[in-house]
């Protein structure tokens, strides 16, 4: 199944912004966090998916759009 | 040397120098502003007429090594809301006034000569009032060019531009920070009630200053060591702001359909990878900038930056996600440079970049300009408002009074305050926020932002009602005591997600004062702040039906998802049972 995965702030360091990539069926937010490697870089701070916070054990679908962010904030 | 009550009467230009009553002794910074404000204004005087007063308070641990310490409060009836306003600020004020001693600033009155604006300059032991025509009609560099020539370069200024002078809603006050550029007393139009006490700048004696006196030393190098380190490893002090500081949130709220776009008609920005703060920290790099940069002495966190233009030149710093989101997505202007120029001129004409750029997002709407012509936006900046041309006036009174001017109905404030970079519909704990904080909508007040989009102190889904209320009360409550202590609000990162962090604040207050305050006592200081800012509104005139958003919120549906301000009055009114 086709994902965008999109990658924010120290994510993006040595990756990407954004890129689209064919996932066999069943993959899970946690396997494309894993396979990225991004808590090397920082631990997650919010995941979500078309918008909306799901959990790392969300199971993704055809066209879903998965947004990781490391733990960041402002005001 | 005991801290002492500064108090000032312009209608006589007189001084008195008061010991602090008992019942101020454990208050600083907000507690104290708003205490003495609801003690001794008449909440039914006009803003600028004699009977308001101005106060500062630097917090309950400025002039310390703490970490982060280094807020001054400002307090006043508001002529932007009508009610009760506190606005704290980094620079260097707090720790000068604390230093010497200052545990108040009030000043009262209006002078009887109309014509002439004054500088107050405060030393330990006197206010002299100096007349000050060579600087009217200047804004605040020169201002600080002035103060510098004059005194050690130390000296502590707060100043009004010309905006200030004409006494427009969107005129904050300025304060010097350790880096020679400015901060701001920003939101509320506490500039205006500076100019209506015609003080063109204050300046404090930063040469004959004591370090603070602490009670109990050892104990509080303990606290503070602790306290720091839990600053520097939570990874939103310790990382992500010192990277990106806090426009590190447009693409997270774009994300969450929470970017208020196009005078809050979508929660998505196609655009927001130009403003972002990805953009602007690789910006920043490429140009010779800095990303890290500390608006007081001790800011462990250094959230703020100096963002340079193409050719290296500075352009701005203190560069502040809310700006940015407002002349980005809310006014259209998707040049990061020209935001940035447009942010380091508010900064010189001393006007809340906030209220500005709502306002000037709402002007798309009355058809003074496009969506995106940041070239308009450019020059009413530079030209109507400063000038004090009639539509600059209009503009200068701020989002709500644009919009009744011009007979709009989606004009986004609360209390006759902006709506800041966080659409209500889809961030719904903050929505209750902004309903019922005494300051009209301010998003610092009960940052809920924090546990509904990131993750911090838990997680309350953002588009549901439920558990809103009670965060939004929580957070106000902290927020309030926090802002007490002199403390930047970006604390309550740590202190939502790191046992230790609370404990160790308040362990350094009771070292400070050789009191014993629980977290109890603390958040007791809270709720009554809060009660005593409300009651002040009340007093004022407020009612229930001031604690709402904007109506279109309630019958317009905001995409991507598709959510509406539902909560009911019954709702919003639960906040204040406490």
């Amino acid at each position: 199944m086709r994902i965008v995965v999109k990658l924010f702030a120290h994510y993006r360091e040595g990756r990407f912004k954004v890129q689209e990539g064919d996932f066999p069926l069943g993959t899970k937010a946690a396997d494309i966090i894993a396979s990225l490697e991004l808590e090397k870089t920082s631990p997650l701070g919010v995941l979500m998916v078309n918008g909306k916070h799901v959990s790392p054990d969300y199971s993704l679908r055809e066209a879903d759009e998965i947004a990781l962010f490391p733990k960041i904030g402002g005001g | 040397m005991a801290d002492k009550i500064y108090r000032v009467n312009m209608s006589n230009l007189s001084f008195k120098i008061e010991e602090v009553p008992a019942s101020w002794m454990g208050l600083g910074g907000r507690g104290l502003t708003s205490t003495i404000v609801a003690e001794e204004v008449d909440p039914e005087c006009h803003p600028l007429g004699p009977n308001n007063k101005l106060v500062f308070a630097p917090g309950l641990l400025s002039g310390t090594s703490a970490s982060n310490s280094g807020r001054n409060s400002c307090g006043a009836k508001s002529p932007l809301t009508g009610g009760i306003k506190e606005s704290n600020v980094g620079g260097t004020s707090a720790g000068i006034m604390a230093k010497l001693g200052v545990k108040a600033l009030i000043i009262e009155g209006l002078p009887k000569d109309a014509e002439t604006f004054y500088q107050l300059h405060v030393t330990k032991d006197r206010v002299e009032f100096i007349p000050v025509p060579e600087l009217v009609g200047l804004d605040n560099y020169a201002v600080l060019e002035a103060m510098a020539a004059k005194y050690d370069k130390k000296v502590a200024v707060m100043s009004i531009g010309r905006i200030g002078e004409m006494r427009m809603n969107i005129a904050n006050i300025s304060v010097k920070d350790p880096g020679g550029k400015l901060r701001s007393h920003g939101r509320g139009g506490l500039g205006a009630v500076m100019g209506s006490k015609k003080i063109k700048c204050i300046t404090v004696d930063a040469e004959s200053y004591k370090e603070v006196t602490i009670e109990n030393p050892e104990k509080f190098k303990e606290a503070s060591k602790i306290f720091t380190k839990t600053l520097q490893e939570n990874p939103i002090s310790g990382q992500g702001l010192p990277a990106f500081g806090t426009n590190v949130l447009v693409n997270i709220l774009n994300e969450a359909g929470g970017l208020p776009t196009h005078n809050f008609r979508e929660g998505n920005w196609e655009h927001a990878e130009k403003i972002c703060g990805e953009t602007m920290a690789e910006n920043i790099k490429a140009r010779g900038g800095k990303t890290t940069h500390g608006c007081h002495a001790g800011c462990v966190i250094q959230c703020s930056q100096v963002y340079n233009d193409k050719d290296g030149n500075y352009l701005t710093s203190g560069f502040e996600y809310e700006t940015i989101w407002a002349l980005g997505a809310h006014l259209g202007i998707q040049d990061l440079d020209l935001i940035a120029k447009m942010d380091g001129l508010m900064d010189d004409l001393g006007v809340d970049s906030i209220e500005t750029s709502v306002m000037l997002g709402l002007a798309v709407d009355a058809g003074i300009l496009a969506y995106g012509d940041g070239a308009r936006a450019y020059e009413l900046l530079s030209h109507e408002i400063p000038t004090g041309t009639p539509l600059g006036r209009i503009l200068g009174a701020g989002t709500h009074i644009l919009g009744k001017a011009y007979g709009l109905v989606r004009v986004p404030t609360v209390k006759g305050q902006g709506i800041p970079a966080y659409e209500p519909r889809a961030v719904k704990g903050q929505g209750i926020t902004y309903a019922t904080t005494p300051m009209g909508a301010d998003h610092t007040a009960g940052y809920a932002v924090a546990t509904n989009i990131l993750n911090s102190g838990g997680h309350i889904d953002p588009l549901k009602k439920e558990g809103q209320v009670e965060l939004a009360r929580n957070l106000q409550i902290a927020s309030a005591a926090v802002d007490s202590t002199g403390m930047c609000i970006f604390v309550a990162f740590a202190a939502l997600d790191d046992a230790k962090c609370l404990p160790s604040l308040i362990d350094m207050i009771n070292a400070r004062f050789g009191c014993a305050l629980t977290i109890d006592d603390v958040m007791n200081l809270g709720k009554n702040i809060l009660k005593k800012e409300h009651e002040f509104n009340i007093k004022a005139g407020f009612g229930k039906a001031d604690d709402r958003l904007p109506e279109f919120m309630k019958y317009e549906t905001l995409p991507p998802h598709n959510v509406t301000w539902d909560f009911t009055g019954e709702e919003i009114d639960a906040f204040w049972n406490f």
